[in-house]
């Protein structure tokens, strides 16, 4: 949460805390329904762009499985798969960043510095250039040794219980153990493997394809449910786990859950599209921003990652010279951002 | 920090005299073992100059190796030393505090947009690069209630070489020729030794050992607190800026010549200070050898696990270090983070 210094009201009139609070209820639902809607643009824009342009009623017939001549392959083959695993990896690493900040109290916490980004990215590389296996089985290993690295990172930490910042700095020794892992396979990696190879250090959506696509999406339909459904467990964890367990929550598990549907979300989005940098980082953050204070952040946060994600893409593609791969773009504009965030958080003292 | 340790002059002596004949069998071992096996006379008739078969040049390859695997691992040894003197924190590191992606990022952009390609110029804009994430993570790091405490540093750290490392790949994407040379760079080795590198890079790292060595007195009474310190009539913030600029330039320097190597500056401190007790001046030069011993170690080590391929000493100390640093953090009580 912000921490913001509002004045402190002297004698509260009957009726201004439920005015308050339905005020920020309300702020909370425009915002959102603003976050989606800016999706929705972007995801259009990304299916209208390219080398031929199609016009929005083009796009459209091609959605709804008429044949256009020339579009339903560009749009529907090529276009569509890209804008949506840009759109469900933005979702799945938003909602997974939000939920370990959230969890962690400290919006550094995030799946990427924390090292289960990491531990995806090795089993790929090595999957790839090492056993040379294929794209199915690339993505269930890494997705696999995702959840190893975030239960290895747990037990490490565990000591009587588990603290956030004892596991934070557990996650960055492990998450530098692994990185040398990765740059180790990369330099015996020959010339060709290199480009994909690469995607597995930056993240990237070249490539992209309904086999990538439909695994994500089944992962959200299944752990986006069971992470709203701890959300307001979640909320109560924020306030200290002894605030928590004395208002009735069972601290372990919620925590317990939280960590396996936010490492699955990040794994599978890492395994679909590279760990696509700063994406899980920046999303908490920047809802806490303009959603404000109250409530749950994880549909806000899931939303601004799929915003941040399809807008680097785009930016990407057609912004400059090159095409760079949308991971570059997410981490040159999150590291101003990063700097920004870690200066106020260090001042305020405060989380999120 | 652990508690405070004073040991008795004789044991100090022994430990530092049994880490010289350490340093002694691990340099014999650097020049024996290696990818190819080699016979003692080979190696006798590599040392003296002769180059007439392939066992002999290898040993003579070996050797300007040897020698920069002590004077890297000497550099960051020390380097650590001070910077978890200065800062007061045991998990002060080069590589952690994100020094030396710093460095990575100005050798990349000098290579990318001015055409940097000798070595001196590499060392010169590492060291700045070097002192600039040094300062930056310092500062971000010491906002705030409580000052620099490891967490915070660790976080910064972490966090800024993550976006420094974006940058990185934002400057190499586009130009696939640099991207090919500097993949190996990245990973810190000594493979690739040449003896006027070392030449070059050896002012430097004299400079760094000076003004570490001349703030060691400094730093036992930094270690008292910044209050007690200055209530002692010590110079609290000249005495931080110096050590701090000869860290930065040993680490600059050391990274310039190999490429980025981690945990070596982490581990060896707290080796020493269990070894040698808290006092500075004898804690930083044994830093510097146990350093060199280290890197030297891991060197052979990473020669003789993937034969006949080699596992550069980055990865090693990365692999042989990060539990080190696992086991630092579950050791600190919590209050401490």
């Amino acid at each position: 949460m912000s921490v913001t210094t509002a004045p402190v009201p002297t004698a509260p009139r009957p009726g201004a805390v439920a005015l308050g609070r339905r005020r920020r209820t309300r702020r909370r639902r425009l915002v959102t329904g603003g976050l989606a809607l800016l999706a929705l643009v972007l995801l259009a824009v990304s299916l209208m762009l390219g080398q031929t342009f199609y016009s929005p009623g083009e796009v459209l017939r091609v959605l709804l499985g008429e044949t256009v001549p020339g579009a339903s392959f560009t749009v529907g083959e090529l276009r569509l798969p890209r804008a949506s695993l840009a759109l469900l990896s933005g979702l799945a690493l938003g909602l997974g960043g939000v939920t370990f900040q959230t969890m962690l109290r400290n919006p550094l916490a995030s799946p990427d510095v924390i090292g289960i980004s990491s531990g995806a990215s090795a089993a790929a590389v090595i999957c790839l250039v090492v056993l040379e296996v294929g794209q199915t089985a690339t993505s269930v290993l890494a997705i696999a040794a995702a959840l190893v690295t975030a239960l290895a990172i747990y037990l490490l930490a565990w000591k009587d219980g588990v603290v956030g910042t004892r596991l934070i700095l557990m996650g960055i020794g492990v998450a530098a153990m692994l990185d040398s892992v990765v740059s180790y396979v990369i330099v015996r990696a020959a010339q060709w493997d290199l480009q994909v190879a690469m995607r597995w250090l930056t993240g990237s959506l070249n490539n992209a394809d309904w086999g990538r696509v439909l695994p994500l999406l089944v992962a959200i339909a299944v752990l986006g449910p069971l992470l709203a459904s701890q959300s307001g467990n979640l909320e109560l964890l924020q306030q200290g786990d002894d605030s928590a367990a004395a208002l009735g929550v069972r601290v372990e598990r919620t925590r317990l859950l939280c960590i396996v549907a936010g490492v699955g979300l990040v794994a599978f989005a890492t395994a679909a599209s590279g760990p696509i940098a700063f994406v899980a980082f920046l999303a908490g953050p920047i809802a806490a921003r303009v959603v404000g204070p109250g409530g749950s952040l994880l549909l806000p946060a899931g939303l601004v990652g799929a915003v941040l994600v399809l807008a680097a893409d785009l930016l990407g593609q057609y912004a400059f010279g090159t095409r760079y791969p949308v991971g570059v773009i997410t981490g040159v504009l999150g590291a101003p951002y990063l700097v920004y965030l870690l200066v106020r958080t260090n001042r305020a003292g405060g989380s999120l | 920090m652990p508690r405070a340790r004073t040991r008795p002059t004789p044991v100090r002596l022994g430990w530092v005299l049994a880490t010289l004949g350490l340093l002694a069998l691990a340099c014999a071992a650097s020049v024996a073992f290696g990818v190819r096996a080699v016979s003692v006379s080979d190696i006798a008739a590599g040392l003296s100059g002769s180059t007439d078969t392939i066992a002999q040049a290898a040993v003579s390859k070996r050797v300007p190796r040897t020698v920069l695997a002590i004077l890297v691992g000497a550099a960051l040894g020390l380097s650590g030393a001070v910077m978890q003197g200065v800062t007061r924190n045991p998990l002060a590191d080069p590589g952690i505090l994100g020094v030396t992606t710093g460095s990575s990022l100005a050798v990349v952009c000098g290579i990318a947009f001015f055409g940097l390609s000798s070595p001196v110029g590499y060392i010169w804009v590492a060291i700045a690069g070097a002192a600039l994430a040094a300062t930056f993570v310092y500062l971000v790091g010491s906002l705030g209630r409580g000052g620099a405490t490891p967490l915070k540093l660790a976080l910064a750290g972490a966090a800024t070489s993550a976006a420094l490392s974006s940058l990185i790949s934002a400057v190499l994407l586009p130009r696939i020729d640099v991207m090919d040379s500097f993949r190996f760079w990245q990973i810190g080795g000594v493979g690739g030794a040449e003896t006027d590198k070392t030449l070059q890079v050896l002012p430097f790292l004299a400079l760094g050992v000076l003004l570490s060595l001349a703030s060691a007195r400094g730093l036992n009474s930094l270690a008292l607190g910044d209050d007690v310190a200055a209530g002692l009539g010590a110079h609290v913030g000249r005495t931080r800026l110096l050590a701090a600029t000869g860290a930065v330039v040993l680490a600059g320097a050391a990274t310039a010549v190999a490429g980025p190597i981690g945990f070596v500056g982490l581990a060896v401190p707290h080796v020493c200070r269990l070894l040698v007790g808290v006092d500075h001046r004898w804690q930083l030069p044994f830093s510097a050898l146990v350093g060199a011993v280290l890197l030297v170690a891991a060197d052979v080590v990473g020669r003789l696990v993937a034969r006949p391929e080699e596992v550069d000493v980055g990865i090693v100390t990365a692999l042989l270090g990060a539990p080190f640093f696992l086991w630092i953090v579950r050791r600190q009580k919590v209050r401490a983070l």
